[in-house]
């Protein structure tokens, strides 16, 4: 198993922060992960994207041309890294803001409400917790039972009690695949 | 899962990795791309554990002096730096070979020349391994291409500084400070005693206590025929470490029609595409060097033997390059593929350049 993901947004969305989630949970099933951030500027509220890499072998090259999945959250991440997305690969990107759609038909292609999500669970800090449940439901690469794990990790132990909120984020964030 | 194992950032890694050695010390200035790494001490707070200084100085002038001072009292000292912040630390290098004193030296490069990008680079390069300062020295260089690289070259950077009386250089660049990856940390070492210091040491400014006669750190010697003498011994330790460590991995150099040297964060993303390259039935195989100094001459010389031409990537225009034309005598045809200014390639990128610069042209 090899996943080579990127999820690109503005700086603020918790880009950054949902890629590094997964990595964690990656390392929580024991297998190799790279996370490699847009760093600089980006931080400050341009946009921000960062590359994933799951997988059960070593890892060569942390930086990538072509992403076996793509996540969007803002129209010029989508106009940058809807080409970059492999044959077959999947795109999974935010309605919210989005003027110009995705027009690749030899991908998959989902498009989710995570911003409206936000307010019905009334709660826009979690919004890259449902784009991450969305984006799991579509590719399990790793279980809800492990990100939460990979969250406790992540999270000083002050804010531990945020973790079930997190968790109905993410199961929010899988009912917005539509299969 | 192991319980050793974490995930962090390559400057993260590295502050860990300085505390774990058992550091007495360091001193540096932030700068983009590797501000984490006095962040993490910061945050770590090992003055309250195993008694390590940490300090913000005014300059990256004033770091380096502060490290030249800790060294010369055989303590275990370091700093980190990206490009600009090393060009102002250069006097300093020169003092310290000069002392013939160990000493630690990161420099997480980004793009230059002048304060440049805050991205990417491999352009200090030459700087590095020729000497960025005045007068013939040389630092040991040693290029991580991993986090777990970040970590454990830490501590052979010391052991090498020692063990040679030298500074020991890290050349990262802002892909590996930033990335994060899996990694083992070593356990934590105690900090070296004063005991220990007098053994090993026996040339530091750590007090007489009326047993032995004066030691002086200078760089300072008026006397040409003792400055030559001086040099001659900078010289002859210099050939010692470039019989003794030179380091380099080879990987698919077997059976390969195509060698590719790079080093750092260029070697992770040429594998990619080497991977690339293997599904089109081309033969690539990489030599990374892993000390730029002393440059692994005899492997690069092995990897290249049978090879149709050798691409250099590299994220400068034409510093790595020279040292493989002199590892290889020039015997084989070598071109570069570079990307600047804080732009790294991707896999396809470098692929494409093998094609177009090697493949295409020697069949």
């Amino acid at each position: 198993m090899k996943e080579e993901i990127v999820i690109a947004g503005f700086g603020g969305q918790g880009v950054l922060s949902m890629g590094k989630i997964l990595a964690y949970s990656g390392l929580m099933e024991d297998k190799e992960v790279t996370w490699m951030p847009s760093y600089g500027p980006e931080q400050r509220g341009g946009t921000a994207n960062v590359t994933v890499i799951v997988s059960d072998e070593r890892i060569s090259s942390p930086i990538l041309n072509m992403y076996d999945t793509a996540v969007v959250l803002n129209q010029q991440s989508l106009d940058k890294f809807e080409k970059m997305v492999k044959p077959g690969g999947v795109l999974i990107y935010d309605s919210y803001g989005i003027n110009t759609p995705p027009t690749r038909t030899d991908i998959k292609i989902y498009r989710i409400e995570a911003t409206e999500a936000t307010i019905e669970i009334n709660n826009s800090k979690a919004f890259n917790m449902i784009v991450l449940g969305a984006y799991l439901k579509v590719k399990p690469v790793v279980t809800i039972e492990n990100v939460l794990k990979g969250l406790k990790k992540t999270l000083p132990e002050r804010h531990w009690h945020l973790i079930p909120m997190n968790e109905e984020a993410l199961k929010k964030g899988a009912t917005l695949i539509n299969e | 899962m192991n319980d050793k194992v974490t995930l962090m950032k390559g400057n993260e890694a590295l502050a860990v990795a300085a505390i774990r050695y058992g550091a007495d010390g360091y001193f540096g200035y932030p700068i983009t791309p590797q501000s984490e790494v006095l962040e993490k001490l910061e945050e770590e707070m090992p003055w309250e554990t195993t008694g390590m200084v940490v300090l913000q100085a005014e300059s990256e002038v004033a770091a380096i002096n502060m490290v030249y001072a800790g060294a010369s009292c055989g303590k275990t000292v370091l700093t980190s730096t990206s490009s600009p912040g090393f060009s102002l630390m250069q006097e300093g290098m020169s003092y310290m070979a000069a002392s013939e004193v160990p000493a630690l030296v990161i420099n997480v490069m980004r793009g230059g020349p002048g304060l440049g990008t805050i991205h990417p680079s491999q352009a200090d390069y030459f700087q590095a391994v020729k000497g960025g300062g005045h007068g013939d020295y040389r630092l040991i260089t040693l290029a991580p291409a991993s986090v777990q690289e970040m970590v454990d070259f830490v501590a052979l950077g010391w052991d090498l500084a020692f063990k040679y009386r030298a500074v020991s250089m890290i050349l990262a660049d802002g892909v590996i400070g930033q990335m994060m990856e899996k990694v083992v940390l070593p356990e934590q070492r105690p900090r070296h005693t004063e005991e220990w210091i007098r053994e090993n040491c026996p040339w530091a400014v750590n007090g007489r206590k009326g047993m032995r006669p004066k030691n002086i750190i200078t760089s300072l010697e008026l006397d040409d025929d003792k400055m030559e003498e001086n040099n001659h011994r900078f010289q002859a330790t210099y050939r010692e470490i470039e019989k003794n460590e030179q380091r380099c991995e080879l990987i698919n150099t077997d059976d390969c029609d195509y060698l590719i040297v790079a080093f750092g964060s260029m070697a992770r993303i040429s594998q990619k595409a080497m991977e690339l390259a293997a599904e089109e039935g081309i033969k690539v195989g990489i030599a990374r060097p892993i000390t730029l100094w002393p440059f692994p001459v005899d492997a690069i010389r092995k990897a290249a033997e049978g090879v149709k031409g050798i691409l250099s990537v590299e994220l400068s225009a034409g510093q790595l390059i020279e040292d493989i034309k002199l590892a290889t005598d020039c015997n084989y045809p070598v071109d570069i593929f570079y990307r600047l200014g804080g732009n790294v390639p991707a896999p396809d990128e470098i692929l494409n350049a093998l094609k177009e610069k090697l493949v295409n042209k020697l069949g």
